[in-house]
């Protein structure tokens, strides 16, 4: 299999975008991808989106794209997978490109959530767990989520206050990156006295859903050097998953979706845990991110957080998440997250972060999970 | 007097009372309660109830108690003037619930507040004449009363389920029963329509007045009784005052209606109303003891029942929670969280 | 309108029939569809206790379409006496007043209606015990 490489990246600004319609927020998203390379070059095209059949009652977005971008006919694929959806389209790119069976790929997520009330969206989202056996009881992800939390305070002996490096963090990391939907600092005490939204879950330890659309351009080594002055190594792509729904798991605070991703991504890179200098990962909520950290092996389970605490995952600590703002500022842009994720990871690899630059970064880790965990997709990324 | 031919008798009994109440003064102090108030307080149920829930928890009662498989059941009635669909029966559901399909018979009764004693009266009749080994009979309702209506501070929820079977496996053994029936438009609630209307004082001596002593007097004679030779006794008990009116009318007396008499704090749970003081006396009678008993439907409609209690109660009883269980959980809630919860804000 | 999917695991709602595996004794809720290389009669019907503990719990405050009139209400995973975890609703219990491994019991109760013309969803929930 051949060596994948990114060779560009686009991305419209998290937001309440209620003028634009999905393909048009795609189609940016894709030029920028694009820069000087014309559409009618790329091979094949992935679509991720996790709520357009639901939300725009559109499916078949692979094709919609390709039509807006003027490139209809083309190989185009429709991914969902929740909000892993990024990163399981960007999988089946990278696959593309490694077979050798096309050279140049471009793979794009996009989310409209803006075009319906809260209810609905808050329905759609729980669509990645168990329609029947958990959506029926009104549970969301949210509160999914939120009894994770409890029960991992309960086990480790935490209180509240103590996730709230997380989405300071995230904030924090945010006003360096233009296209974040939130670019104000928040402190911990704000993060304490916000009303809660699903005990333990607070409003400002939840990310908000928005409309937003970002794109990457893939290529083989040869059409890589050709094409970009700083290609970026997919060193290792890996998707695993875990049972639907969250009571089916042996032991709810495993995620072993995201172990085995990580674990198959980091032996794929042949590379350890310490070799990862950037990450990002799903992280809605703080507890999201101290279980995907446990999960792939960065931290001891219930460490996370005390990790977190303690300053670890700032720029300049030893496990620095979210610098691009994180699903809390940056803002969730649900299945095109995984794509966002690796724009933001690209350039901290080529020394573009600004304030939320990690010195010297040239390896980073991107995962995106869908639901809780039900399916997770790792990224290794090198700039050689 | 109807009495079948094999001896019938309550295998296993079982009730279900939601744990929410609104006091009646909570009421009067909306709708300017003038002079005194009905009842303490009435039961409320909350918002995931209905007649097919609570018919669901006290037929899981009634059936542990007599530790019975749900398959031996002939027939699961519910008798109801709150069923949650006009056309689709409660009983089908609660047959699924239970675990007593498909072979068995499910329907809906009604006759205003007597809709359980329906049930029961045909479920001797099923026993009795050896077509079914099992019947359920249930009385449920989750009624309404117009905000601002007397009927308001009372009208309630409950259920009562009465396993009926052999006499040889009861707890208590029915003696013979009789009904008493005319057509009597004390209160009524047309098609279609979400709240009932009642004619005032045309409701009392009339309609339950004359039509409860109707039935009582005809099954006391019959059984060449008097009210002495009971130990306990039960009427229909949509307020505090009627049924201690018509018990002092046929003269039993305060303290043999007393265990049975809950609706001061409960209200009128229609359908379950005298079915649940029944099952408040079963839960303190002894072996030996008897009981009567007098539903009341507007309609109108009266069924008397005679019962004599057996040694099987003792143990059966603590099989499932008694009645007092379901008095003791109170959670008072205050009008507006009430009429939310009962569908009476105008949603759109 | 949704009838046929209700309908047909009305049993598992209605009064927890999971399975058990008739060979290792294991009980699982909710039943499953058998997986490929499984005998056709591995699992047998198998109908819970109903008893159970908290393993967590929390409030749903910004509900999803079709539960808005619901809201607050809580929600928890209960760990079933027979081993499973289970997700539904806790029901009868004040939202301060849960606690993880609090004991529970079933009940069936409404879980939704279907609109004001459509079917109304039966379902178990949990309370604490009566």
């Amino acid at each position: 299999m051949r060596n994948v490489y990114i060779v560009g990246t686009g991305a419209t600004p998290v937001g309440e975008h209620w003028d634009r319609s999905a393909a048009s927020l795609a189609v940016e998203a894709l030029a920028a991808a694009l820069g000087d390379i014309p559409a009618s070059r790329v091979g094949a095209l992935y679509v991720a989106s996790a709520l357009n059949g639901s939300l725009e009652v559109q499916s078949q977005v692979g094709p919609m794209v390709a039509t807006a971008a003027g490139i209809s006919g083309i190989e185009a694929v429709s991914i969902e997978a929740g909000t892993a959806s990024g990163g399981v389209a960007l999988r089946q790119a990278c696959l593309a490109v490694a077979s050798g069976i096309v050279d140049l790929v471009a793979v794009v997520g996009v989310e409209k959530t803006t075009d319906v009330l809260d209810a609905r969206r808050e329905r759609a989202l729980a669509l990645a767990g168990d329609a029947e056996w958990e959506a029926i009881h009104g549970v969301t992800t949210t509160a999914l989520w939120a009894m994770l939390m409890r029960r991992y305070m309960h086990n480790y002996g935490y209180g509240i206050e103590d996730f709230a490096p997380f989405p300071v963090n995230a904030h924090a990391n945010g006003v360096a990156n233009p296209n974040a939907m939130y670019r104000f600092a928040i402190t911990a005490d704000k993060v304490r006295s916000a009303p809660m939204v699903a005990e333990p879950l607070g409003l400002l330890d939840c990310s908000t859903a928005a409309d937003g659309a970002a794109a990457l351009l893939i290529a083989s080594e040869g059409l890589a050097r050709d094409v970009s002055a700083a290609p970026v190594r997919v060193a290792a792509s890996a998707v695993a998953t875990d049972t639907l729904a969250l009571h089916s798991r042996h032991d709810p605070l495993w995620l072993s979706a995201v172990a085995h991703s990580t674990a198959t991504a980091l032996r794929a890179a042949r590379m350890t845990h310490r070799d990862i200098q950037v990450l990002d990962v799903t992280d809605p909520h703080s507890i999201t991110a101290a279980l995907v950290l446990e999960a792939g092996g960065f931290a001891e389970r219930g460490a996370a957080v005390a990790l977190a605490r303690d300053g670890a995952i700032t720029p300049k600590g030893a496990l620095p998440l979210a610098t691009g703002g994180g699903c809390k500022a940056r803002g969730d842009a649900v299945g095109a997250n995984g794509i966002y994720q690796v724009v933001e990871l690209v350039a901290q690899l080529r020394g573009q972060a600004g304030a939320a630059q990690v010195a010297g970064a040239s390896v980073a880790l991107a995962q995106c999970i869908g639901g809780i965990g039900a399916t997770a997709a790792t990224h290794i990324l090198t700039m050689e | 007097m109807m009495k079948p031919e094999r001896p019938v008798g309550i295998a296993g009994y079982g009730v279900y009372i939601p744990r929410f109440r609104i006091a009646a003064r909570e009421i009067a102090r909306i709708w300017d309660g003038a002079g005194g108030v009905p009842v303490d307080s009435k039961s409320v149920p909350g918002p995931d109830e209905d007649t097919i829930t609570m018919s669901i928890e006290a037929a899981r009662s009634a059936l542990a108690r007599a530790r019975l498989a749900a398959g031996r059941l002939s027939a699961v009635w519910v008798g109801s003037e709150s069923h949650p669909y006009s056309v689709k029966p409660s009983g089908t559901l609660v047959a699924e619930a239970l675990g007593a399909t498909p072979w068995v018979s499910a329907a809906d009764w009604e006759f205003a507040c007597k809709a359980g004693s329906e049930a029961l009266t045909a479920a001797m009749g099923m026993i009795g004449s050896g077509m079914a080994e099992y019947v359920l009979a249930i009385g449920a309702d989750t009624a309404q009363g117009r905000p601002g209506d007397a009927l308001e501070y009372t009208a309630a929820a409950g259920a009562a389920a009465f396993l009926v079977g052999p006499a040889a496996d009861a707890v208590a053994v029915i003696e013979g029963t009789t009904s008493y029936v005319t057509d009597t438009p004390d209160f009524f609630r047309r098609a279609d329509t979400a709240y009932p209307v009642h004619g005032h004082r045309f409701t009392g001596e009339p309609a339950y007045f004359s039509t409860s002593r109707g039935a009582a007097e005809r099954l006391l004679n019959d059984l060449g009784a008097k009210p002495s030779d009971f130990t306990y006794a039960v009427f229909h008990q949509p307020n505090a005052r009627f049924p201690q009116t018509v018990a002092k009318q046929l003269g039993f007396t305060p303290q043999q209606i007393a265990p049975g008499l809950l609706s001061p704090k409960i209200g009128n749970a229609y359908s379950a109303a005298a079915l649940l003081g029944l099952c408040a006396v079963l839960d303190v009678a002894k072996p030996g003891d008897t009981i009567f008993m007098a539903t009341y439907g507007s309609g109108a409609g009266s069924d008397a029942y005679a019962l004599r209690v057996t040694d099987a109660l003792v143990e059966r009883r603590e099989r499932a929670p008694l009645t007092t269980a379901y008095l003791a959980r109170e959670t008072f809630v205050d009008y507006a969280v009430y009429a939310k919860w009962r569908g009476k804000l105008v949603m759109g | 309108m949704d009838l046929a999917k209700h309908w047909r695991i009305r049993h598992a709602r209605y009064r927890l029939e999971g399975q058990r595996h008739r060979t290792t004794g294991e009980v699982r809720f909710p039943p499953a569809p058998l997986r490929p290389g499984e005998a056709h009669d591995s699992w047998e019907p198998y109908v819970l206790s109903g008893r159970g503990r908290v393993y967590s719990f929390s409030i749903v405050r910004q509900p999803p379409e079709g539960y808005d009139e619901q809201a607050p209400y809580l929600i928890a995973l209960v760990r079933l006496e027979e081993g499973p975890l289970v997700t539904a609703q806790l029901t009868d219990c004040d939202l301060d007043q849960v606690t993880i491994d609090m004991p529970v019991e079933m009940v069936t109760r409404k879980l939704r209606a279907l609109g004001p013309t459509g079917l109304i969803v039966y379902g178990y929930k949990f309370r604490p015990v009566v």
